[in-house]
């Protein structure tokens, strides 16, 4: 058993003992549910007035009318939701005084943070997965193209990946939990913000590294049903650097 | 197996331990002893890799720990001074990772977990939840963490801390059993744990060494006379003669405060009465008579005070009139 899975078992077991995972687990699927619920409601009125305008029965593109909506919902929810899942991974170990047995174990730092970071990753995916019941039923009742919802799902997958490493990255600098997770708030929703300042900026140069740095875009296409390169570049990128910063701010920790 | 050459540790204007060196030689137990605050946790953290010193070099079984400090990791028990618990763990998965995270195999894993249950007598919480124990369990459960790979390095700070007086018997038991096989370093405030358990002593104070000296001969210079303090309205001149003809009496010294003396009698003499009814006797007024225990701090204040650079001079083997030696 290597030390990174030794750190993942103990990371999920010390999340499914704590009621954290599952009050967040219960709100997020909650609220994944009733914004699908909207949506689907929503459609439905736009098929009725379609109807009467057209009178003939209309093509309903859930594509448009149910998921993409729900994604981009859930994303934000998401980036309120994850930080708390994060927030006592790094804060928690330094409070209770666990960090020195960490840091004086024969482990380096990338493995307890990557382990940490698996772990807490694994919980999520979990979670996700749970939400694929609102497109399996749709799927019963009517018909759509699947190819989208797996990359918007993929899309949600991956900027769950660089919120959860941003959310590692800010327990790592506080033994405060709820400080952590404002952190993680915070900076979220300064990157969430940049995408916007990227669109009044528009197509100057500026304008479009402030776009490219914003998790915004890469998402939005992938909700459309495109995969791009470049994107997944963007997401790896990010999650690294995420994990690398963590690495180094916990080392630095040693040094005060 | 230990070799610290003039470690310094700061926190920004502040400093914590400063040329530090000492060295242990394998299966040797040492103390450091010191008040709250001495740098003893500051000078453990630095041997454990947690933190780096400012300068200087540590060794430990010949890896450096600022170079090899995974090496170093693999042969170190660290105990720290808060127990590492997981509170949401039962004693058997709390130790299970420790040795996963040690690089434990299976089979190593369940022996020594065997060992630290039946050395620690933990056997009978096993499956219990750590946040369901009391502070002695959890204490010996810290101690179970550190021996758990059985290290041939340990580094216990202050591990009788919150546990009863029957338990710190049975964990003094412990180290010394540890000793010969295992070296050992432990840090005490407590004096006579040093004299149980320890082979040397290393006293600390505001981050320096001030004395290395076996136990033996520390508690020796330490006990080497009862000593009162008598404080007299009219002393004559030769008070400190005169005093000095009790029997019993070894030493006078006069103090800087006008008819005050520190008597050192005999080992094992309480000679108050006979001071009391001397100078009342002799009409010269008796304003105080005390005993002076001492203690600790005492001997701190006696070490850093009169010998100066005492922690240049504090070389792993003392001879025998060694720094402690005021």
């Amino acid at each position: 058993m290597t030390p990174v899975r030794a750190i993942v078992a103990k990371e999920l077991r010390s999340a499914f003992v704590s009621p954290i995972v599952y009050v967040v687990g219960a709100v997020f699927l909650l609220i994944f549910g009733i914004l699908s619920y909207l949506a689907v409601i929503n459609a439905g009125a736009q098929a009725i007035r379609v109807m009467q305008l057209q009178g003939g029965a209309a093509q309903l593109n859930l594509n448009d009318l149910v998921f993409r909506p729900t994604f981009y919902s859930t994303a934000i929810i998401l980036l309120l939701v994850l930080p708390i899942l994060t927030m006592r991974l790094f804060a928690e170990e330094r409070k209770l005084r666990t960090f020195e047995l960490l840091l004086t174990s024969p482990v380096g730092i990338n493995e307890i943070v990557v382990g940490k970071f698996l772990a807490i990753y694994g919980i999520f995916l979990g979670l996700l997965a749970l939400t694929g019941i609102v497109p399996l039923i749709l799927s019963f009742y009517s018909s759509f193209d699947w190819n989208p919802v797996m990359t918007g799902y993929l899309g949600l997958a991956l900027i769950g990946a660089l919120f959860l490493a941003t959310g590692v990255v800010a327990s790592a600098l506080t033994e405060n939990q709820i400080v952590a997770a404002f952190l993680s708030f915070g900076f979220l929703i300064l990157f969430w913000l940049l995408g916007a300042l990227g669109t009044i900026l528009g197509d100057t140069a500026l304008g479009q590294v402030i776009s490219y740095l914003s998790f915004i875009e890469h998402f939005d296409r992938m909700v459309r049903g495109l995969i791009d390169t470049k994107d997944l570049v963007y997401y790896f990128t990010g999650l690294v650097f995420m994990l690398f910063l963590a690495h180094r701010v916990v080392e630095s920790q040693r040094w005060q | 197996m230990i070799e610290v050459q003039d470690i310094t540790k700061r926190y920004g204007d502040h400093t914590a331990i400063e040329r530090v060196t000492f060295s242990v030689e394998k299966g040797e137990v040492l103390a450091f002893l010191g008040p709250n605050g001495a740098g003893k946790t500051t000078t453990m953290r630095i041997l454990t890799c947690f933190m780096p010193a400012t300068e200087g070099t540590a060794r430990v079984a010949g890896f450096d720990c600022f170079e090899q400090p995974q090496e170093v990791k693999r042969r170190i028990g660290y105990l720290p001074e808060t127990p590492p618990v997981y509170q949401e763990l039962t004693v058997t998965e709390y130790l299970t990772f420790v040795g996963r995270i040690k690089g434990m195999g299976k089979k190593d894993l369940h022996e020594g977990m065997e060992r630290v249950f039946e050395r620690l007598s933990l056997g009978e919480v096993r499956d219990r939840l750590i946040a369901n124990l009391s502070r002695g369990y959890r204490q010996r459960v810290g101690l179970a963490q550190a021996l758990i790979h059985d290290p041939p390095v340990l580094i216990l700070d202050e591990p009788t801390v919150g546990l009863d007086p029957k338990q710190i018997i049975e964990i003094r038991e412990l180290i010394k059993s540890l000793a010969g096989s295992h070296t050992v370093i432990l840090s005490t405030h407590i004096l006579p744990e040093a004299t149980a358990v320890c082979q040397r002593v290393v006293i600390i104070n505001e981050g320096r060494i001030v004395a290395v000296d076996t136990p033996d001969r520390l508690s020796a210079r330490l006990r080497r006379s009862e000593k009162i303090s008598v404080t007299v309205r009219t002393p004559p001149p030769d008070l400190g003669e005169r005093l000095r003809t009790l029997p019993g009496v070894t030493h006078v010294l006069e103090q800087a405060d006008a008819g005050a003396f520190l008597l050192e009698c005999e080992l094992g003499r309480d000679l108050r009465d006979e001071v009391a009814r001397f100078v009342v006797n002799s009409g010269w007024g008796l304003l105080e008579l005390k005993m002076i225990s001492m203690t600790l701090e005492d001997v701190f204040l006696r070490l850093t005070q009169d010998e100066e650079g005492v922690s240049a001079a504090a070389a792993p083997e003392p001879t025998a009139g060694g720094p402690v030696n005021a």
